[in-house]
């Protein structure tokens, strides 16, 4: 299991290293750049040239990634030129993850809160009212483009009703301490439960609009998996004991159909970056999301470049993770290959 | 008085838009205290579908069950679901056929046999522990304290039979329920199963009704055996009295399509033709008239009742108008 763990975490550095390459060519090749992003069309040749030069995009392509690597190895990773100006491209990444960690994980624990026991109720209950409502629901979840249900989201509940507010994570009057980077977190520590509580109240609206794709997929997921552990002849045995039907569904039909779910829970989550983009631009969200954004219109190499290494590096723990915990819910596979089926 | 009565029980699946299907079309049969019963036909004669309506198995929706399962005198087709639960694994135990897919895969089997002493004898985990080690040595699965922690696919197919024997035992039922449970074995691990059933059984008093297709499980086992044949009871005899003169054609059928190392060279084997319909003809005429050597004009016309057979000086009742003569089997011993 630890020889596991070390071989994919070295996997990790390796598929890092040469997405880094890729990704810098790639970024590279993108029409237009960030001198012109910051001097505008027409600036003079001379100011563009002398730019160019400060930021060193005047050198050959590979003298430019081996330096890029040398000062990464030492945690720099350069200067923001479109994003925030100035400021290095890891403060951001620091100042802006925790805000987008907070929401994907509010955002997954609303699909799960919710598609897993919906998911099972539905297959309990197949065919019934619930059961249509929900996979219909879960239908409409994954059709609606996120940006949109974001807007109707915020223009219903946060420009109509006014529940909740229209942008950012927190109220600019409020004056919090900051300790972590994540809000509601610093709010609980320092005991500022204002603080806490606008940070969520930010939160809530892209957070929903963030999990429909991946509620209706661990819905659709779990209800499959349900039905198809619901027809073992192990739950069958479990009936002929005289068990209570509390614990058959814990310990045989859930515990059986969780393997499928985690698998979905982990893709989804290393898919959230996606849907992370466009909500935090319909709320203005601080985050990694909103960076993106703002770092591909400006080509803000530095930013780009690092955001999307570490998300791809997200992607890779997640799905680690989800491949240990495989491991902990199926004996089959801690035992290695020798087994019946 | 009979532990389990079974009087004229039918079950139908009834399916929108679709013709019901008759698959159990009026069973009766009894099981006395420590008896070993056998019920014996080929697939689909509605063997299993018994099995389930009398353990209260069955899908919730789908299938309508009338007739009659008395259990020590409690009628078990009319408890609640509650009642059945607290029935089912302390009074009824049932083995199933397959033993890898009718184990958890992800439970260690410890649990799964702790779980069921815990529901029924209200034991404590420790207890149970104890209990289920004890009870896995009982079924012949050696080093048990070890295997308590080991998940099914540990275990071969024999050592997961025996597991699951194991659980269907251990709150002491008074009636076990076999559903051909070494159809999915090897040969030689058929024979240790059967042995170890028979032994438990009998060391237990308790009553079995043993499922089978296989009519060698039968002759090693069994006191009565009651023949199938689309849903209803065909013949019905003491073990050694059906294999020395099988009176109906089916039973007859059955036990000619049996190879015999003691046939004579070049003896080709008599095969039943043709298969079980699906659904029962038993309305007008015999079901089986259609693949029966001995038909009549009067077996496609008159459904035959269950008689007491006057043929033959045994107890024995049948459902057929022409039965096969004894003169035919003169001489033979099957078993």
């Amino acid at each position: 299991m630890l020889r596991y763990t070390v071989r994919r975490l070295l996997q990790l550095v390796l598929v890092v290293v040469a997405l880094s390459l890729l990704l810098f060519a790639w970024l590279r090749s993108l029409p237009g750049g960030p001198v012109s992003a910051l001097l505008g069309e027409r600036a003079t040749p001379a100011l563009r040239a002398q730019l160019t030069a400060e930021l060193g995009l005047d050198q050959p392509i590979f003298v430019q990634y081996f330096k890029f690597l040398g000062r990464a190895l030492s945690g720099d990773f350069g200067v923001s030129t479109g994003v925030q100006p100035g400021d290095s491209a890891m403060e951001i990444f620091l100042q802006r993850f925790p805000a987008t960690l907070e929401l994907s994980v509010l955002a997954i624990l609303i699909a799960v809160a919710v598609g897993i026991p919906l998911g099972y109720l539905a297959a309990r209950r197949r065919g019934g009212v619930l059961d249509n409502l929900s996979v219909v629901g879960s239908l409409i979840g994954v059709a609606v483009p996120v940006f949109f249900l974001a807007f109707v989201l915020k223009q219903v509940f946060a420009v109509e009703l006014g529940w909740f507010p229209t942008t950012g994570r927190q109220e600019g009057g409020l004056d919090a301490t900051r300790v972590t980077g994540f809000f509601v977190l610093d709010g609980l520590i320092t005991r500022e439960w204002d603080a806490a509580w606008d940070a969520v109240k930010h939160l809530i609206l892209p957070a929903i609009a963030l999990s429909s794709i991946p509620f209706s997929v661990i819905f659709r997921i779990t209800r499959a998996s349900v039905l198809d552990v619901l027809d073992e002849d192990f739950v069958r045995t479990a009936e002929s004991k005289g068990l209570t039907t509390p614990v058959i569904r814990r310990r045989h039909v859930l515990r059986n159909a969780m393997l499928p779910v985690v698998t979905t829970i982990g893709l989804q989550t290393g898919a959230l970056l996606a849907g992370a983009v466009l909500t935090e631009k319909v709320f203005a969200f601080p985050g990694i999301g909103q960076a993106l954004a703002i770092g591909f219109e400006r080509r803000d190499y530095p930013v780009l470049l690092l955001l999307i290494l570490c998300a791809a590096g997200v992607f890779v723990l997640v799905n680690l993770a989800v491949d240990l915990s495989y491991a902990v819910i199926d004996p089959r596979i801690r035992s290695g290959s020798g087994g019946g089926r | 008085m009979a532990l389990l009565e079974v009087r004229d029980l039918k079950v139908e699946f009834r399916r929108r838009g679709e013709e019901p299907v008759r698959a159990v079309d009026g069973v009766s049969f009894d099981v006395q205290p420590g008896q070993t019963v056998g019920l014996v036909g080929e697939s689909g004669c509605g063997k299993s579908v018994t099995a389930l309506t009398i353990m209260g198995l069955l899908p919730k929706r789908g299938p309508h069950v009338s007739g009659s399962a008395r259990f020590d005198a409690t009628e078990l087709l009319s408890l609640s679901d509650r009642q059945m639960r607290d029935r089912r694994g302390r009074d009824l135990g049932m083995v199933f056929q397959d033993p890898l897919s009718s184990l958890n895969p992800v439970v260690p089997i410890g649990l799964q046999v702790t779980e069921v002493l815990e529901r029924h004898r209200g034991m404590s985990r420790r207890q149970a522990t104890v209990e289920a080690a004890d009870l896995l040595d009982k079924v012949g699965i050696p080093d048990p304290r070890r295997r308590l922690d080991e998940y099914p696919h540990q275990l071969s197919g024999g050592m997961r039979q025996r597991a699951l024997i194991a659980i269907a035992l251990a709150c002491r039922p008074r009636l076990l329920i076999a559903d051909e449970p070494t159809t999915a074995l090897d040969v030689t691990i058929q024979a240790q199963i059967l042995a170890l059933l028979a032994n438990l059984v009998r060391d237990t008093e308790t009553a079995l009704i043993m499922i089978t297709h296989d009519l060698g499980v039968v002759a090693g086992l069994c006191d009565e055996v009651n023949v199938l044949y689309a849903g209803r009871v065909v013949e019905r005899a003491k073990r050694h009295d059906l294999f020395a003169i099988p009176r109906h054609p089916y039973t007859h059928g059955l036990l000619s399509s049996i190879p015999r190392l003691d046939a004579p060279r070049g003896d080709r084997l008599s095969p039943i033709t043709g298969s079980v319909a699906d659904n029962i003809p038993w309305t007008t005429g015999c079901a089986f008239a259609p693949r029966c050597p001995n038909a009549l004009d009067v077996c496609v016309e008159v459904t035959p009742e269950m008689t007491d057979d006057v043929g033959v000086p045994d107890n024995r009742s049948l459902r057929c108008h022409n039965p096969v003569e004894r003169a035919k089997r003169d001489g033979e011993a099957l078993v």
